[in-house]
């Protein structure tokens, strides 16, 4: 396989909260408009390697690339967890990651940046911003970050709302939505900095069952039109009929990855079938 | 934002070059302090009359000047007079000898005794003796309080005020009141509720308070006084106020029989004695306005421009406690812990007369806007702060993760949040800071409040004006309740006219 096909590549990423090893050496490539589910216990670490590739936590040792930006950092691990784990002892403070990120030097900040703006992420809990009704949900990061027009970006805004089907609810506040709705105009909102790859954390966890599909569909429609997507997800059915691939993570570690029918018809590695096995699938 | 402050501190340096005239008689006295000392003419609020009034008046004529009052609180006459807000404090301050260490007096323009007064159906007290075992009340810091003190095994309670002394007295919560003869004649002589009994004790001697150092001032007020004496002048006043005694009399070694008639102390009974009918009570308030009007204003103006100085400086000191790093961050909520675990009170008195020993000498106006706006910064900080941390974690991390930078996310997601959350709080603290202006009075400020003293103890009716005074709070109040209400609602998150 031609590695230009390779959008994401992460290679020997470690991560550390204090003294708990949380990532203990991931490697994983992503192609080009793949769709890849990652699954495994609650605290084997997929949430928190979601939240390195959007650099909400700084990856301690290894490297990121996505796209053509490479993020990478050597074993000075035990200085900067000295400094972090001060950081956190501090009780009280909120945004601690943007925090960590203070401390780091110059350059890797602006790399860190530039690697965000790769990405875009839609997480578990419900983010819009409620002082902004929806359309402004959707402009105010291309406006203040980018600097763009605003009626081109209001054009573009409504273009992505029509994609996940909401090109109805303009002028409504995040309050007067359903959570299924909400979360599709977050991905529009994620969609308007045009990222490369789209980061899902457990994005229908928070829903009521009857609304989980139509968000659903808004990702596999985006599958289709060749959106590079990486979900975090508790949902064996999603990882079953929407992936192209499926990663089992434990303890930190990437244990298996393959195509769906093969991770849940015929897992290789004992500890995946226990998994699975737990989930009476 | 910071344009605003500009203008402010811009405002209050200029209101500070106002006030230094040349040669003219700067004096203070309390208008608190009441009948006959120095208090508000009962025909006309805003005039000041008393046989201090008079005395100063003659004075400046005879030095060929003129005067002009200040205000301040009775307390503060002597603190107010080092820190040069005036020149000279006249306020029936005894001449005694901790006082002599700290200012010069001139000759005495007066001396009393202290008097004994008590219920009108009171038997068993005729002298200093009779007061033991009993609750007698007196001014804080006066000659009597001493006297009472030294003599033993009597209950002394110390009073602001001498009407308030008085009331109690009435009201049963004491049993004898020793003051300043000349204020026991002016409160309790016309009252029928109580009396005068017992024989003169002790001996009070008034004298003019100036700074050591204007040694050419001293003689100048000296030679005047002494220039009344000889002129007649002195003895016309205090027969017109129907002062005159044997210890004045024994003091000028004048004992003539003078047939000057005691005009302002019979127009004095008269504003007490006659029945006011319901138009002559709205006569008189209507006759407040002015005073009180002025005084509304002084106390509008403290309060919005020190809450718009608590308000930014809030916000910049709730901003570096949460997201500056540690040495800021620290010095942040040491700021808040000393600010808000100390009392306004000393913090106002600190500012006002501490900071001139280290050449910081601010007017009462801008010290009274930054002491009340330090004070409430402390408390908006934690306010903001609250709104902060109501703020979900996850709204700093949609923001970032879009690409926004820390200072872009809290200008825009995070602080328009936490407004909304703060809004009812802060209006809160407005309320509470709009009445705590009532404690700048204390360095020389004359808002609200100190007025509804002056006016209670120049009319004795503290219902009446106590009422209309909270009226006027109330009414001061209420613009900026409906303001509030008009954020919370523009912060809604219901509201959705807002876009770009």
């Amino acid at each position: 396989m031609n590695s230009e096909n390779k959008i994401v590549q992460i290679r020997n990423l470690h991560k550390y909260f204090g003294d708990s090893h949380i990532l203990r050496g991931i490697d994983l490539d992503v192609e080009k408009g793949q769709l890849i589910s990652i699954i495994g216990r609650s605290g084997c670490g997929k949430t928190t390697l979601l939240r390195c590739l959007n650099c909400l936590e700084i990856l301690d040792e290894g490297t990121i690339k996505i796209d053509d930006i490479e993020l990478s950092r050597t074993k000075d691990r035990k200085e900067f967890e000295k400094k972090v784990s001060k950081i956190r002892n501090k009780v009280g403070m909120p945004f601690i990651n943007s925090i960590e990120e203070n401390k780091l030097d110059q350059d890797f900040k602006l790399k860190a940046h530039k690697l965000r703006t790769k990405v875009g992420m839609l997480f578990q809990g419900l983010n819009l911003f409620p002082n902004y009704n929806v359309l402004d949900n959707i402009i105010i990061a291309p406006k203040i970050v980018q600097g763009k027009d605003v009626e081109n970006s209001k054009l573009h805004a409504i273009k992505l709302l029509a994609k996940v089907g909401m090109e109805d609810f303009i002028d409504r506040m995040p309050n007067q939505l359903s959570g299924g709705q909400a979360q599709r105009v977050a991905i529009a909102r994620a969609l308007a900095m045009n990222p490369k790859v789209m980061l899902y954390d457990e994005p229908t966890s928070a829903l009521d069952p009857e609304l989980v599909d139509e968000v659903i569909k808004v990702m596999t429609d985006l599958n289709k039109e060749g959106m590079t997507q990486i979900v975090v997800t508790h949902s064996m059915n999603f990882a079953k009929n929407a992936s192209d691939i499926v990663v089992f993570m434990d303890k930190g570690e990437i244990i298996e990855m393959a195509p769906p029918e093969e991770m849940f018809s015929n897992p290789k590695d004992s500890r995946t079938r226990d998994y699975l096995k737990l989930l009476a699938i | 934002m910071k344009s605003l402050l500009y203008s402010i501190l811009i405002f209050i340096f200029t209101l500070n070059l106002s006030s230094q005239d040349k040669d003219m008689l700067r004096w203070a006295a309390d208008a608190e302090s009441g009948a006959p000392y120095v208090f508000q003419d009962p025909r006309i609020p805003t005039k000041l009359i008393g046989f201090e009034v008079d005395i100063i008046n003659a004075i400046s004529k005879e030095l060929g000047i003129e005067n002009k009052h200040f205000q301040n609180q009775w307390d503060g006459l002597i603190p107010g007079l080092k820190r040069n807000d005036y020149d000279l404090a006249i306020n029936g301050l005894e001449i005694t000898e901790d006082r002599k260490k700290e200012v010069a007096f001139s000759i005495p323009y007066y001396i009393t005794f202290q008097q004994i007064v008590v219920r009108t159906d009171s038997k068993d007290i005729e002298d200093l003796n009779g007061l033991e075992d009993k609750n007698v009340g007196t001014l804080k810091g006066s000659l009597a309080e001493r006297i009472l003190k030294e003599h033993g095994n009597i209950t002394v309670k110390t009073y602001d005020s001498e009407a308030s002394s008085y009331e109690d007295l009435k009201n049963n919560r004491l049993d004898a009141v020793l003051i300043d003869e000349p204020v026991a004649k002016y409160y309790a002589g016309w009252n029928p509720a109580l009396k005068l009994t017992g024989e003169p004790i002790g001996e009070v001697v008034y004298g003019i308070v100036m700074r050591k150092q204007d040694t050419l001032l001293q003689t100048r007020i000296n030679t005047a006084i002494t220039k009344l004496i000889t002129s007649g002048k002195l003895r016309e006043i205090l027969e017109q106020w129907d002062m005159w005694n044997y210890m004045v009399a024994l003091y000028l070694d004048d004992k003539t029989v003078s047939n000057i008639k005691p005009v302002k102390y019979e127009a004095f009974l008269e504003s007490r004695k006659t029945e006011l009918s319901f138009d002559d009570y709205v006569e008189r308030y209507i006759g407040y306005l002015p005073i009180l009007g002025e005084a509304a204003i002084t106390t509008i103006v403290l309060s919005v421009l020190s809450m718009i100085l608590a308000i930014v400086l809030g916000l910049i000191i709730a901003l570096t406690r949460v997201y500056a790093p540690r040495p800021l961050s620290f010095l942040a909520t040491t700021y808040i812990e000393v600010i808000r675990g100390t009392p306004l009170l000393i913090q106002l008195f600190f500012i006002y007369y501490a900071l001139p020993s280290i050449g910081i000498n601010m007017d009462p106006f801008s010290a009274a806007i930054l002491g009340l706006g330090l004070n409430y910064s402390a408390y908006e900080a934690e306010n903001y702060r609250a709104g902060l941390f109501s703020v979900p974690r996850g709204q700093m991390e949609a923001a970032v993760s879009l690409g926004m930078s820390r200072r872009q996310a809290l200008k825009h997601i995070i602080i328009p949040q936490a407004i909304r959350l703060v809004i009812p709080p802060v209006t809160n603290d407005f309320i509470s800071l709009l009445k705590d202006t009532s404690l700048v009075s204390v360095i020389a400020m004359a808002e609200l409040t100190k007025r509804y003293l002056e006016l209670s103890a120049t009319y004795y009716d503290y219902i009446g004006t106590g009422i209309i005074v909270a009226i006027i709070y109330l009414i001061i109040g209420l613009p900026f309740v409906k303001l509030s209400k008009y954020l919370e609602k523009r912060y809604s998150l219901d509201n959705n006219t807002k876009s770009f």
